[in-house]
């Protein structure tokens, strides 16, 4: 039971810790932000790896081998694409409007 | 049992995902932030090889090749402009993948029959239930944003009955799972995410898509940490809580930003009584006018706002439009971009396509900052955007952008559209402003007028 415990403190404290960071983003920011957020789900590779690398059978193993494709597909492709679009904003030092300059 | 070092490199691996997040909200950090959030994702994907005696290495490693490939060819090749597909992609296939992951961890506690831990349980039909809602979500996001299937709602009579028992049967048998596991009812849970998903997202409007797809990503991060409950893994729960949790804050923070509440971008359709404008093309007279004389209108204003939109951007037109307003300024004239919170189509994507186009940062006025000097504007030039000009906003309750904040192009002295056609915008309804008798339309492909309105105000 106590290690139960455990995990729910990890996730209650996670979830404060999510919406704690990205309390101040500029709505210029949002697409950037949901994109890398995106990619970092994409981390249930590991889970994937986990899973085929632990298959069965045949089938266990094909199932496991798509989740890893899809899994490696969102993670990579996400932070890839989230560059891409930063890239953009990177010259043009100057933020627009008066964003808070506290942060990171 | 995990070796401690294993253990080790997932907690800075989590910390590596928590400082991303960090980063990615500041324009300064944003590049590093996600460049630090991809090195914690690397070090996680090579030390779980070492957590634990792996078989089939080989088949794994081309197996992540092969996605890592996709991946990249995917995200270098899209256009800017397809890029709110491109995200609603690849969070659909993370929700597949957490599902399929959550479908082998079942094949593996169902041999245990009662032995096998309630919550886990529970967790894992959650995970392959909501993972599949966030797949078939997403890829039906996908296809309306590359207009495979219609942008508008999709509503027919018993889709909420459908909905709503689609759910309440999920429930039934998430709880038989955790009584009985067997794999053919995870399955069965599976494909009734995969219908669940699709009737969710149907009916919701074109122009409210972008509130969906950070929607369905806070979804797949929470399946990510259901997942990494039942595998017992910290990375997947702290990752996928940390995703679940800012995702559900950041849609609510679009939302607001589109002067919409989530419950009404979700169900609004459903309700009934926003039923749009028919949509048809309007046959009521307009004021259309060539390139010269558009380019008189600007040539000797002195102060010009330009409204940019979707539209700019799918003719590839910035590149010529940021020639023009170097024209414009250097005869004098004033001008300034009036950026809407989601023109293009999602907040922040116009920023990113201007910027691609090197326009300078500073000439990007956000709509609170600019809403108030329209009314001293000479001309507004509206280049391939529509609704979010749309005096409807304001004065038409029922309407589907009703409530939405607008840029208020209606209080210039004068008004040129640029448009392909007379076809409404993406929530599907007509404007008023066009048929006002102060606009002035420039019909034509974006591109193909902007230069023609480039080289008339040259020789002017």
């Amino acid at each position: 039971m106590t290690e139960s415990i455990v995990w729910l403190t990890i996730f209650v404290l996670s979830v404060f810790v999510g919406v704690e960071v990205i309390s101040k983003v500029s709505s210029t920011l949002h697409t950037p932000l949901m994109s890398g957020a995106n990619a970092i789900h994409g981390i249930i590779l590991i889970g994937a790896i986990l899973v085929a690398g632990t298959a069965d059978s045949t089938v266990t193993l094909i199932v496991g081998l798509v989740a890893v494709v899809l899994a490696t597909v969102n993670m990579v492709g996400g932070f890839v694409v989230t560059d891409r679009m930063l890239q953009m904003f990177a010259g043009r030092r100057r933020p627009s409007g008066p964003p808070p300059e506290g942060g990171a | 049992m995990i070796p401690t070092w294993v253990q080790l490199g997932y907690l800075v691996a989590a910390v590596c995902f928590i400082l991303a997040l960090k980063g990615l909200s500041s324009p300064r950090s944003a590049r590093r932030g996600n460049l630090i959030g991809a090195a914690g994702a690397l070090l996680a994907a090579v030390i779980v090889f070492f957590e634990r005696g792996l078989d089939h290495l080989v088949p794994i490693l081309i197996a992540i090749a092969a996605g890592a490939a996709a991946g990249v060819i995917g995200a270098r090749r899209v256009q800017m402009t397809q890029m709110p597909q491109l995200v609603a992609l690849f969070n659909g296939v993370g929700g597949g993948a957490a599902a399929l992951v959550a479908l082998l961890e079942l094949h593996e506690l169902a041999p245990l029959g009662d032995r096998a831990e309630r919550f886990a349980l529970a967790a894992t039909a959650f995970t392959i239930f909501v993972g599949s809602v966030s797949f078939a979500g997403s890829l039906v996001t996908f296809a309306k944003l590359q207009e495979l299937i219609t942008t508008r709602p999709v509503i027919f009579s018993g889709l909420p009955i459908a909905f709503g028992g689609g759910l309440l049967v999920a429930v039934a048998l998430a709880v038989l799972v955790v009584v009985n596991p067997v794999v053919p009812l995870g399955v069965l849970i599976g494909v009734l995410g995969l219908v669940v998903g699709a009737l969710l997202v149907l009916p919701v409007g074109g122009a409210d898509v972008p509130i969906v797809i950070s929607l369905l990503n806070a979804f797949t991060g929470l399946t990510v940490a259901a997942g990494g409950y039942v595998l017992g893994n910290t990375l997947l729960l702290v990752g996928g809580t940390l995703v679940g949790a800012s995702g559900t804050f950041l849609t609510k923070l679009m939302a607001t930003a589109m002067g919409r509440s989530l419950l009404n971008t979700l169900f609004g359709a459903l309700r009934g009584g926003s039923t749009l404008g028919a949509g048809q093309i309007s046959d009521r007279p307009v004021r259309s006018a060539g390139p010269q004389d558009v380019a008189i209108l600007l040539g000797y204003a002195q102060r010009v706002i330009i409204v940019p939109g979707y539209g700019l951007a799918v003719a590839q037109a910035q590149h010529g439009l940021r020639e023009l307003v170097e024209v414009l300024e250097a005869r004098g004239v004033a001008v300034d971009y009036a950026i809407h919170p989601v023109a293009g189509r999602m907040p922040g994507h116009m920023n990113v396509l201007l910027a691609e186009a090197q326009v300078p940062y500073e000439k990007l006025k956000e709509m609170d900052e600019i809403n108030g000097e329209f009314k001293q504007a000479d001309v507004v030039l509206v280049v391939g955007a529509n609704d979010v000009v749309n005096p409807a906003a304001r004065t038409t309750p029922g309407a589907p952008i009703y409530g939405m904040p607008i840029l208020h192009a209606d209080e210039a002295k004068q008004v040129v559209f640029m448009k392909r056609s007379m076809r409404p915008g993406f929530a599907g309804i007509d404007n008023e402003l066009l048929f006002d008798p102060k606009t002035t339309l420039l019909f034509g492909d974006a591109k193909d007028s902007m230069s023609k309105l480039l080289n008339s105000v040259k020789s002017l």
